[in-house]
């Protein structure tokens, strides 16, 4: 088996690492927005904790969230593991230099952008999945059977206009780490093709790196324009 | 014209460097940026002080040792080509042009903009021989290779080693030059006997001689005197991937 932790510790075996586990959570990303769509349903919150429900209580649901919480700490650790490396190749910085010339930014500040992602998780989730596995939620009833109220922790959350901006100040650095991630996670796997390649920067550019963190933005800002009357 | 530089001066790996100012007063646009160090050296000469070392050789483009860092970009401000062919009309009458060699872990500095670029020799070490058959020559087009195949090879034939996209890359990292290298191979079927120890040896190597890991930004291909494309990366990623998943070396 040496072959296997030689492979998967060298600079391309951990890009590898990266790229899977950055590919699924980018996967992730989309049953999220979509599930997190029932918000907008104006029903006051039925339809969310009936969904909230489901994802909680469905055993491949519950096991895929296993495998989540999994990727993102492997990405966050190999993420460390290869801007250390990266850093310690150059130990003498340039006096001068213009990287903005030959490279997108996003590209060249994907450790920035993915600590501002690490911390907003954990507020995320600190916020909603402890106090829907830990804490006190209170208790909706429909149809004669009881639910977590998911949507009172929510709406809670969301009226808090600072809240609603570290939201939105995190989907824009989804949106950037996106924006370079997609496209490159396929390239550490080796896929680039004149026929599939466009496709894949398309999408990544246009649905991960804007629709989707557009969509999680409004989520907060309906909420927060909701609680207080303004729509 | 007027210039003035700010030059990377370092006696030796062991001691630390600084950058050094220098005045030039009539430089003529038509210089190159190598003959415009031979103006300073000259002029540094006749002051009776040590001059600026620095790597040349064919100064046209194509042996590529004379690596510089100028104004914040490898080779300076222009897109495929050598400091050698970068000319002093690049840049305006009073400009402040800052040097430096290139910076990497896998590069030490020899000497003011000199580095050792060995590390590059012993990954193409590294990546072993290819077979060839020396037996009685063979006829012309006994093996057949497709137009766009030979020219892809040759794309990536075309690396001349000068390290820019070490020195271009935020993590120092050496992965056009490995993937040209192994990519110039992998297309060709005369590559074939060897490639899959070929991409696991190379890039052992790579890695052993200190070089970052790759992010993508494509800064290496934009600094790439020849213009090398970053398509050669992917391929070294599947060879690479290719390789480790079939090969029979289980050690490693
Ligand atoms: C929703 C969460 C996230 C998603 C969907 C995501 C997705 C991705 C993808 C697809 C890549 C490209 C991988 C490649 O180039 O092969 C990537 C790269 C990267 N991610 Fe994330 N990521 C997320 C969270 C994070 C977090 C929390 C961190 C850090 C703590 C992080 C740090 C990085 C870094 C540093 C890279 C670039 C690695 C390199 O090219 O050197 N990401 N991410
Ligand atoms: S001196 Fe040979 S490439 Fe510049």
């Amino acid at each position: 088996m040496a072959w296997v932790t030689q492979t998967l510790s060298s600079s391309l075996g951990r890009k590898v690492i990266m790229s899977l586990t950055g590919l699924f959570l980018s996967s992730f990303l989309i049953i999220h927005m979509a599930g997190n769509l029932q918000l907008f349903k104006g029903d006051n919150g039925r339809a969310f904790n009936e969904y909230t429900y489901f994802m909680t209580h469905n055993p491949l649901i519950i096991t895929i969230s296993y495998l989540l919480y999994t990727s993102i700490l492997a990405h966050a650790l190999m993420a460390y593991v290869l801007t250390r490396h990266n850093q310690a190749s150059r130990p003498v910085k340039y006096a001068y230099s213009r990287p903005e010339a030959n490279s997108p930014w996003p590209s060249r500040n994907m450790g920035i952008l993915g600590t501002v992602l690490l911390l907003f998780i954990v507020i995320h989730m600190r916020t909603f999945w402890y106090e829907m596995h830990f804490g006190s939620v209170p208790m909706a009833e429909y149809d004669g059977q009881q639910y977590k109220d998911l949507y009172a922790v929510v709406k809670e959350a969301f009226s808090q206009w600072w809240y609603v901006l570290l939201y939105v100040i995190s989907m824009a650095a989804v949106g950037f780490h996106m924006a370079h991630g997609f496209q490159s996670g396929f390239q550490s796997l080796g896929i680039r093709h004149t026929k599939y390649t466009p496709m894949i920067e398309f999408v990544g550019r246009y649905f991960f790196a804007l629709i989707i963190p557009v969509a999680f933005a409004a989520m907060p800002i309906y909420v927060f324009l909701q609680v207080h009357g303004i729509i | 014209m007027k210039v003035n530089l700010k030059v990377w001066r370092q006696k030796n790996s062991n001691t630390a460097g600084k950058l050094v100012e220098y005045q030039l007063d009539s430089i003529s646009p038509e210089m190159s940026f190598l003959e415009m160090f031979d103006v300073l050296n000259g002029e540094l000469t006749k002051k009776g002080e040590e001059i600026i070392a620095f790597d040349h050789d064919c100064r046209e483009g194509i042996c590529g040792s004379c690596s510089m860092y100028i104004n914040g970009r490898a080779h300076g401000p222009q897109t495929g080509a050598t400091t050698c062919q970068l000319h002093m009309r690049s840049f305006n009458d009073g400009d402040t042009i800052v040097v430096e060699p290139w910076r990497s872990r896998a590069f030490p500095v020899i000497k003011d903009l000199m580095v050792d670029r060995s590390a590059f020799d012993r990954v193409i070490q590294a990546g072993g021989y290819v077979s060839v058959n020396t037996g009685s020559a063979r006829d012309a087009n006994e093996t057949p290779i497709p137009r766009n195949i030979a020219d892809e090879a040759m794309d990536a034939a075309q690396c001349i080693a000068c390290g820019a996209c070490v020195a271009a890359c935020k993590n120092a990292s050496a992965m056009l030059y490995v993937a040209a290298k192994v990519s110039h191979l992998a297309v060709l079927p005369q590559g074939q006997a060897e490639s899959v120890a070929r991409a696991e040896r190379m890039v052992a190597q790579m890695d052993a001689e200190g070089f970052g890991a790759c992010s993508f930004t494509g800064a290496c291909s934009v600094e790439c005197p020849k213009s090398i494309s970053l398509d050669h990366i992917a391929r070294l990623n599947r060879e690479y991937l290719g390789a480790k998943l079939t090969s029979t070396n289980v050690q490693g």
